[in-house]
């Protein structure tokens, strides 16, 4: 297999990665709100990730940076195109990352319903907007022969991006409703299983549409190709298992779903990066936009080393903080307003 | 418009993470040593200095981190021509720093303040000791790129015209970035002591938790005498290796517009703007721009007007002279203040040596004056290495005129200055309320014997979140 598929292939990982793990973040940080009803609950819920979130961000720094190193070209073309979409997704992590820190830092009322809007909207901006990114690439931007976007903002918000980008906000909350089930107890996990109910069903509901209509985006043949048929009945799975006690399996499922549905995007793509739908010989390839064999040579060293090292110490870490969150006993809760 | 209007974003989202950047690799370094202080003499207030420290930290990554986002994402969205240009060389550095050391820092940063009371001792040192050496890598990375900017090594130009990389251990050795990252590092540990020392001596002066605050007086002045000292020889020196691979810089920086040979050092000069050539020097030091730039009483310094027709016979036509205003007051600034800060340092470690530096009035009020300087400092050093670069963007290979994103026009890029304006002002203000408030709240109370309240049960941390 040449450098460039491979590079292809580890940037598709680190995009799955980024939303498998930050898709729970997302989904925990939209949920808070919901499942949690005091400021003690709205705490615990957000403590079932934060040892993590900011881990789990890198990936998608990775998958950026990544794609600089790998095809400067897909990278320069990409970022300069969704600009003020990337610059709304830049503000959304802002908000969210900053009122982890901040939130708590102050008593008044005001100050914590402030970061608490941070956090919900931001987590429902990012994978929405992303999601408007990556179905883009598919369903072709107006690109020229230089590889330049000459559309505007709101030619980016093409109805199949749209579409992506509301069926990863809808799997980030399901994601992030069987993440909840399974690193909580009492009242937050009830919550939690509650909404996974209806989310589960919406997410079904997209995710097909999402198939069907990928099908008719990407060309090819009709029948789905089977990593999309993968998405959809593990979406099934975890909108089915969410309900039950198997608190791992769902989460399991609901990861497979999201990883399946990212996965696909890729998958369609390659050997494409990005589609003009001005013509297709302005496409960005992964012939035509990658760096040279040195740099992919240098790059994939790095890689082989590091990667691994990360899965270890990022899984460790995982390790460390497995044990659910218990609601605190009864006599040490935090009364904290409403 | 659209050009300047990038660069305008640029120079004000870079200026304002390296606010922050500093203080988190320079603190951080702190908080670890004040950590293994306390996990060899189990003294408790050396454990409630770290988690004080500690907390103060985690409010500044905070911005620091979401700042740093912007940086990542703006190379491809504002300067698309740039990135295709050089991205075979630039992106290498740039993902080697996420595999490397954000995944590190990042990890490390969530065990360290969530594992307190989980991890074992030994473990839960190293992870703070993990998150400085990851934020220190962070800072390698993107010296290595941005040092390949300066003097671009280790690459051929392809059949395009375009760099194409052929020896990445050529980036790793570029004169550039040795002695520019030490730069760096040396400039985070004297901003780390700095904000140290100027919260404890506000606490020695109101009489508060004197016992503790000593400690890291002593500790901050400690580690600042040597950075400051040694940041000078190797400012100089960072200076001796510009004036090689890109002379305009250092002659922009001492207004410098005709050849001379001896050099004498403008201290003080009124005028000399790009349209002056003939400035008013109020204070001007014979033979010492010689010894500084060439290291011999007598030596040469070319002159912007020698550079200019130099550099438009190899390059062509076009104005080679970076502003030349921007480059004497940066580097004045810059040099000023750390002499200033040495001074400083030196008074203090005069005082430690005689016992009395808790009681120092005057020094305590410098200490807490101080403050400000590193980050005028920063401010300045970076602008003087980014302005005297231009007109290029990479020295030599690529203007900064031909750079940016030819899709992205000048209403977008007004909306995201303007947005980034606004939520900077913002963040900025959240965050020194925020030191503000948390450097005034004291020491934790004292622990009571290991475990109490803190159980296995709520694993809530103290700290935050």
């Amino acid at each position: 297999m040449q450098l460039h598929t491979i590079w292809f292939v580890i940037l598709a990982i680190f995009w799955v990665g980024f939303f498998v793990l930050e898709g729970f973040d997302f989904g925990v940080g939209m949920l808070h709100t919901i499942v949690g009803r005091t400021d003690e609950e709205r705490k615990r819920a957000l403590s079932t990730i934060g040892p993590w979130w900011d881990g789990n961000e890198v990936w998608l720094i990775v998958a950026g940076a990544g794609t600089f190193a790998a095809f400067p070209d897909w990278y320069a073309t990409m970022f300069s195109a969704l600009y003020l979409a990337l610059l709304l997704v830049l503000l959304a992590l802002m908000a969210r990352g900053v009122s982890f820190e901040f939130k708590d830092k102050s008593e008044s009322p005001r100050w914590r319903t402030t970061w608490r809007w941070a956090m919900t909207l931001g987590c429902l901006l990012i994978p929405l907007l992303l999601g408007v990114g990556l179905g883009d690439l598919l369903n072709g931007l107006p690109i020229d022969s230089s590889h330049d976007y000459t559309g505007n903002f709101f030619g980016l918000l093409t109805p199949y991006g749209l579409w992506t980008g509301v069926t990863l906000v809808a799997l980030c909350l399901l994601h992030g409703a069987t993440f909840l089930k399974l690193r909580t107890t009492d009242e937050l996990r009830e919550r939690a299983r509650a909404f996974a109910q209806p989310l589960g069903w919406v997410a079904i509901a997209l995710v097909v549409g999402w198939v069907i209509w990928t099908r008719s985006v990407a060309g090819g043949p009709d029948v789905p190709q089977p990593v999309e048929i993968l998405a959809v009945i593990a979406a099934g799975f975890a909108a089915r298992l969410a309900m039950t006690d198997h608190d791992g399996l769902s989460f399991a499922s609901s990861a497979v779903a999201i990883a399946a549905t990212v996965g696909s995007i890729f998958i369609d793509l390659y050997p494409n990066v990005m589609i003009s739908s001005t013509s297709a010989a302005y496409d960005l390839t992964v012939n035509n936009s990658a760096s040279g064999h040195y740099a992919l040579v240098v790059m994939t060293v790095v890689a082989v080393i590091f990667f691994p090292l990360v899965l270890l110490y990022q899984g460790w870490s995982f390790h460390v903080f497995r044990a659910r969150i218990q609601a605190p006993p009864e006599a040490a809760s935090d009364p904290g307003p409403t | 418009m659209t050009n300047d209007l990038a660069r305008w974003q640029f120079a004000t989202t870079s200026i304002y993470h390296f606010l922050f950047v500093p203080v988190t690799i320079g603190l951080a370094f702190l908080v670890a040593l004040l950590q293994t202080a306390w996990h060899r003499n189990e003294r408790p207030e050396y454990k409630r200095m770290t988690r004080f420290f500690g907390t103060l930290l985690l409010i500044n990554v905070a911005v620091g981190v979401v700042t740093g986002l912007v940086q990542e994402f703006e190379f491809g969205m504002n300067w698309s021509s740039y990135s295709r240009f050089v991205g075979d060389v630039f992106g290498g550095p740039l993902a080697m720093e996420g595999l490397a050391a954000f995944f590190l820092e990042s990890t490390f940063l969530g065990l360290w303040l969530f594992g307190w009371d989980r991890l074992p001792k030994r473990v839960h040192l190293a992870c703070i000791w993990l998150v400085v050496a990851g934020s220190m890598l962070s800072a390698m990375f993107i010296l290595v790129a941005n040092s390949w900017m300066q003097h671009p090594v280790g690459y051929v130009l392809n059949s395009h015209g375009q760099p194409v990389l052929n020896n990445v251990w050529a980036l790793f050795t570029n004169p550039t970035f040795l002695w520019g990252y030490v730069h760096v590092i040396l400039a985070s540990l004297v901003t780390g002591s700095l904000v140290m020392l100027a919260i404890s001596a506000w606490y020695l002066r109101k009489g508060r938790e004197v016992e503790a605050f000593h400690h890291t007086a002593r500790l901050s002045v400690l580690v600042l005498l040597p950075a400051i000292l040694l940041q000078m020889f190797v400012g100089n020196k960072l200076g001796e290796i510009e004036n090689t691979y890109q002379p305009a810089k250092i002659a922009a920086a001492e207004a410098q517009w005709n050849n001379c040979q001896p050099c004498s050092f403008s201290a003080f000069q009124i005028g000399g703007g790009n349209n002056d050539q003939t400035p008013t020097q109020v204070i001007s030091i014979p033979h010492l721009l010689s010894i500084l730039a060439t290291g011999t009483w007598d030596g040469a310094v070319v002159g912007l007007n020698q550079l200019q027709k130099e550099d438009e016979k190899k390059y062509g036509p076009g104005n080679y002279i970076p502003d030349v205003f921007i480059q004497y007051w940066s580097m004045r600034v810059m040099a000023y203040l750390g002499s200033l800060i040495a001074l400083l340092a030196l008074w203090g470690t005069w005082l430690i040596h005689k016992g009395r530096l808790d009681r120092s009035k005057w020094f305590l009020r410098a200490g807490l004056v101080a403050v400000v300087s590193p980050f005028v400092m920063n401010t300045a050093g970076w602008l003087l290495t980014e302005s005297g670069r231009q007109p290029w963007i990479v020295q030599g290979l690529m203007k900064t005129v031909n750079a940016n994103s030819p899709s992205v026009s000048s209403l977008d890029i007004w909306i995201s200055l303007i947005a980034f304006v606004l939520v900077y002002i913002a963040l900025g203000a959240a965050d020194l309320i925020l030191m503000l408030r948390y450097s005034r709240k004291g020491l934790d109370p004292e622990d009571g014997p290991e475990g109490t309240g803190s159980a296995a049960q709520a694993p809530t941390p103290v700290m935050s979140y």
